[in-house]
């Protein structure tokens, strides 16, 4: 077990909520629709973080609850009821409604999960409605997937074949070449959950295999654990160490034969540090400060201390599960801190203090800071980028090498003109 | 419950942060969970603000609700006044803190600070962003002038007059993610300098507390945004009778009036005659215009921005409003009658569907709208100008570039007219692409229109059927027919066709051709 420093911090916080997961939820499964159940604050918290205006009509949207659904809950259930009827009957291409608690709709109790079995009762499985919380109140940014993906599970056929399940959205080009990689492993039998389609679900069983892909599912790690399936214990695929070690856990679960991890990993390893090193040069001994939010920051710290030779200055993370985040912690020195939590004033405070050269931060914070004279990266970024795999190390390098190489070039003042 | 895919503003309580934003030594202290901390990126990615918003959030969590979140916000307003030292502090609640109940504001008063303490009440679930902005400068102007009201209400708007100085007014309204605000004030302070007035103070933008004290000085209050200050201006009127002008300066003629007004309300002889400092005029006379006459816009905004627009576009530009709206509802009973004397039915809706719906009905040549109207045109292959909120960050741009007084005007002129010489120009390459020099690709930069074009020409058939059948009357377009409608232009082409098909079922025609789209067109210039 790792010795790295866990602190915890209390006051207030500067993340986005659950609902925000919703963003990249939507293009992995083009025939599911979001509906969140919540207040005119909601939607705009959406559209605000997508970048809505250039769909004719977004797989995603508010049903806002107006001063008489507040009046009577029985009346609300109902009222619900109607605007998903009339949504579907505009939208006949949805196949899976989600219907997404909030902090409004958790404080009044709305009852999410008898209205979903209400109507799927009323639609005979024309349309799988089921129900989730993205609430801020209880879940922060990328806990949203967590929600979505475990309201799915028991809807997970069942199998008994022996097979590999990647769990976690990931982009798809991503998600094609890890899993040619693990064909060529002689993993054959490879699934992904979310699937690319919400009614495409793979079946589950106890030769269920799981590999996490994000550090972030922890309650459906938990619930595909009680449908029989294997969690396996991985740090995350991120950079080369992260994903080599990831694929290296599933070939040892699926009996890969060393020899035959070798062959495959080792031009790949060869090749993507060679990609690393210009980048490795720029962040080399520069001082990184994470802010909590994306809970991808674990892991990339690891990355960026273990393969790029930045200095963490401060790890801030949303919440830490220590037994999902087991195989990260071991990989850090003991003297890394970690900081669960946050009061962002005292939080912000020390990153004056420390002077990093790089914020990994909100986008609220972002500009702030740049105009303060420290280069910031925006969390939000990393879960919209292909990073994952072995592959993508350098990509992901390169994403906190550009506003160091950007704050060069703009504070060059010797421009030569030759 | 309402069914939103996308809204035109955003909750009250994000109106009370543009207002705390726009100000210095303000802080607002909001209880709200953490999800609503993304507010501040409004301010500081579209509005690209150096500075967070002052605002503390409570971010109570789903484990704090069984226990004192009283206590939570007390210790929040402690530890923000101490850290920012506000001169005025703020105090209220998002959507699900007002169903906890907790009166914020109540605790506030009474924790013992010596500052201003505001209480907001704004109501999350009927309530919108706008409102909340006008409510909190309201609230904060009136909270911290009580005190001086009713002592001087006995106001004299020639005092300057007496007083040998020149006549003070403030600016009031001006607040971020307001559209263009940041250009306005300087274009207003220039005109009016150059009438020998001064600012005696612009509001809430750049204002600090103490700014506000010193509201009651000026002779007049210039509302620029009657949905950021009316109601402020309107309870400084009633508790210290200073006047407030009711014209807003965007475009040539409102100006103009809006000059005449503030000399009539300060009772200031105009010696000169007001100099039209603008080429719109002149732009708009010269003989390259002639084609923008008649041209169909529809017009969609906020109150003040589709008003003003109504007008640019009547009266200075020539065209012919084909459709107006606006997303307020504060501001519904205005421009519907606005609306009323163009002839047409206001549109008052919060649903960029049913805007979308009005704007391809009245097949306009030009949409002036926001920045969802601006995506709406694109997909409907209609050039489009953004003239108002909700804000994106093409919406402050490097330039200056205001919409009020004459500069305003220039901008206006440039922003409305280059999209249509775009249209134009497509057109124009439209009719020639049977040229030789014009065969291949040539587009101009509405790229997607020339491919809708194609499209639209390929489903022609299709789309005629389908028309047809809808009215349950069998219309038959002969190939000649179809060919003619073929060659109008794109943006009338549909307007042309219903038209065409009304007038065929009127004169009992079962068949279109050529002639009969003439027929039509003789039928309809008489009208």
């Amino acid at each position: 077990m790792s010795g790295a420093t866990l602190l915890k911090e209390t006051g207030p916080r500067e993340v986005f909520c659950g609902l925000t997961s919703i963003v990249w939820l939507h293009r992995r499964m083009p025939d599911a629709f979001f509906l969140v159940v919540g207040s005119r604050t909601c939607a705009h918290l959406i559209q605000s973080a997508a970048g809505v205006m250039i769909f004719a009509e977004p797989r995603f949207g508010t049903a806002i609850l107006e001063e008489r659904d507040l009046a009577g809950l029985a009346d609300a259930h109902d009222e619900l009821e109607r605007v998903v009827q009339n949504l579907l009957k505009r939208r006949p291409e949805i196949r899976t409604l989600f219907l997404v608690g909030s902090c409004p709709s958790e404080v009044i109790k709305l009852d999410l999960s008898r209205v979903a079995e209400k109507l799927n009762i009323a639609l005979q499985g024309s349309v799988r409605v089921v129900n989730y919380s993205g609430s801020g109140i209880e879940t922060t940014f990328t806990q949203g997937e967590d929600g979505a993906l475990k309201a799915l599970v028991p809807l997970m056929p069942e199998s008994q074949e022996e097979q590999l399940l990647l769990v976690g959205t990931l982009a798809n080009a991503v998600e094609d070449r890890l899993i040619t990689l693990f064909n060529r492993l002689g993993i054959n039998n490879v699934k992904s959950f979310p699937p690319r389609n919400s009614i495409d679900l793979p079946a589950i069983g106890s030769k269920t295999k799981v590999l996490l892909t994000q550090p972030y599912l922890t309650d459906t790690a938990r619930e595909l654990n009680a449908r029989g399936a294997e969690i396996i214990e991985a740090p995350f695929p991120l950079g080369v160490e992260g994903s080599s070690l990831w694929m290296e856990a599933a070939a040892n679960a699926f009996n890969v034969k060393d020899i035959l991890l070798d062959e495959i990993l080792e031009p790949l390893i060869l090749r993507a540090k060679a990609a690393i090193k210009p980048y490795r040069e720029k962040l080399s001994g520069k001082k990184i400060f994470l802010l909590p939010e994306s809970q991808l920051e674990i892991p990339l710290t690891r990355f960026l201390r273990n393969e790029c030779g930045m200095i963490p200055i401060e790890v801030g993370t949303p919440y830490l599960n220590k037994e999902i985040m087991k195989a990260e912690l071991d990989l850090l020195p003991s003297d890394i801190r970690i900081v669960e939590g946050q009061h962002v004033e005292n939080q912000l405070d020390r990153v004056r203090e420390q002077k990093p050269d790089l914020v990994v931060c909100g986008m609220g914070l972002a500009n702030p800071l740049e105009a303060e004279g420290i280069s910031t990266k925006w969390s939000i970024e990393l879960v919209f980028s292909p990073i994952h795999g072995i592959d993508q190390a350098a990509d992901l390098a390169e994403l906190f090498a550009r506003p160091l190489y950007r704050h060069d070039l703009l504070n060059n003042k010797q421009l030569s003109y030759a | 419950m309402e069914l939103t895919l996308w809204t035109y503003e955003g909750p009250p309580h994000v109106g009370a942060m543009r207002i705390a934003s726009s100000m210095e030594e303000v802080h607002y202290v909001l209880h709200a969970p953490q999800g609503d901390t993304y507010a501040d990126l409004l301010f500081t990615m579209i509005e690209r603000r150096k500075k967070r918003p002052p605002v503390t959030y409570t971010t109570f969590q789903a484990r704090d609700l069984g226990g004192d979140t009283a206590e939570l916000v007390k210790r929040n307003i402690r530890e923000a006044f101490d850290r920012f030292q506000p001169k005025a502090l703020l105090v209220g609640e998002s959507c699900t803190a007002e169903l906890i109940q907790d009166q914020p504001g109540s605790l506030a008063t009474t924790m013992g600070l010596d500052v201003p303490i505001i209480n907001l009440e704004l109501p999350a679930y009927s309530k919108k962003e706008n409102w909340g902005a006008s409510e909190t400068f309201y609230q904060l102007v009136r909270g911290l002038l009580i005190n001086q009201s009713k002592e001087n209400i006995q106001h004299d708007p020639s005092s300057w007059q007496k007083e040998g100085r020149k006549p003070r007014v403030n600016l009031l309204g001006p607040s971020l993610l307001g559209f263009r605000c940041r250009d306005d004030i300087i274009e207003i302070k220039k005109i009016l300098n150059e009438y020998e007035i001064e600012i005696n103070l612009i509001a809430p933008l750049d204002a600090t507390p103490s700014d506000l004290l010193k509201i009651p000085k000026a002779d007049l209050n210039i509302c620029l945004y009657p949905e950021i200050a009316e109601t402020t201006c309107s309870w400084i009127e009633r508790n210290f009778g200073i006047p407030f002008t009711k014209t807003v300066p965007i475009g040539i003629g409102a100006t103009k009036d809006f000059l005449d007004e503030v000399h009539h309300l300060l009772e200031k002889e105009n010696k000169n005659q007001i100099k039209i400092n603008s080429r719109l005029p002149w732009y708009s006379q010269s003989v390259d215009s002639n084609y923008l006459t008649g041209k169909r816009v529809f017009i969609f905004g906020d109150g003040t921005h589709a008003i003003a627009a109504a007008r640019i576009a009547k009266e200075e530009l020539g065209f012919e409003v084909v459709g107006i709206g606006t997303f307020s509802r504060e501001m519904a009973r205005k421009v519907r009658s606005v609306a009323k004397e163009l002839g047409l039915e206001a549109l008052i809706t919060n649903d960029y569907l049913e805007v979308e719906k009005a704007i391809k009905e009245s097949s306009p040549e030009l949409v002036l709208g926001t920045q969802m109207e601006r995506h709406s045109a694109k997909r409907l292959g209609i050039p489009c100008a953004v003239i108002s909120t909700p804000i994106h960050v093409q919406d402050v741009p490097a330039r200056y570039s205001p919409q009020m007084g004459w500069e305003g005007a220039n901008v206006i002129f440039d922003t409305w007219v280059h999209p249509l010489m775009m249209g134009l120009e497509e057109h124009l390459i439209g009719m020639f692409r049977h040229d030789f020099e014009f065969t291949d690709g040539h587009q101009s930069h509405l790229g997607h229109l020339s491919r809708n074009e194609e499209k639209n020409s390929e489903n022609t058939d299709n789309h005629l059927q389908t028309s047809s059948q809808e009215n349950q009357e069998l219309l038959i377009w002969t190939q000649e027919g179809k060919a003619e409608l073929a060659k109008i232009p794109y943006f009338v082409r549909e307007k042309v066709r219903k038209n065409t098909e009304k007038y065929a079922r009127q004169a009992g025609c079962r068949q279109i051709d050529s002639e009969t789209l003439y027929d039509a067109k003789v039928h309809y210039k008489d009208k």
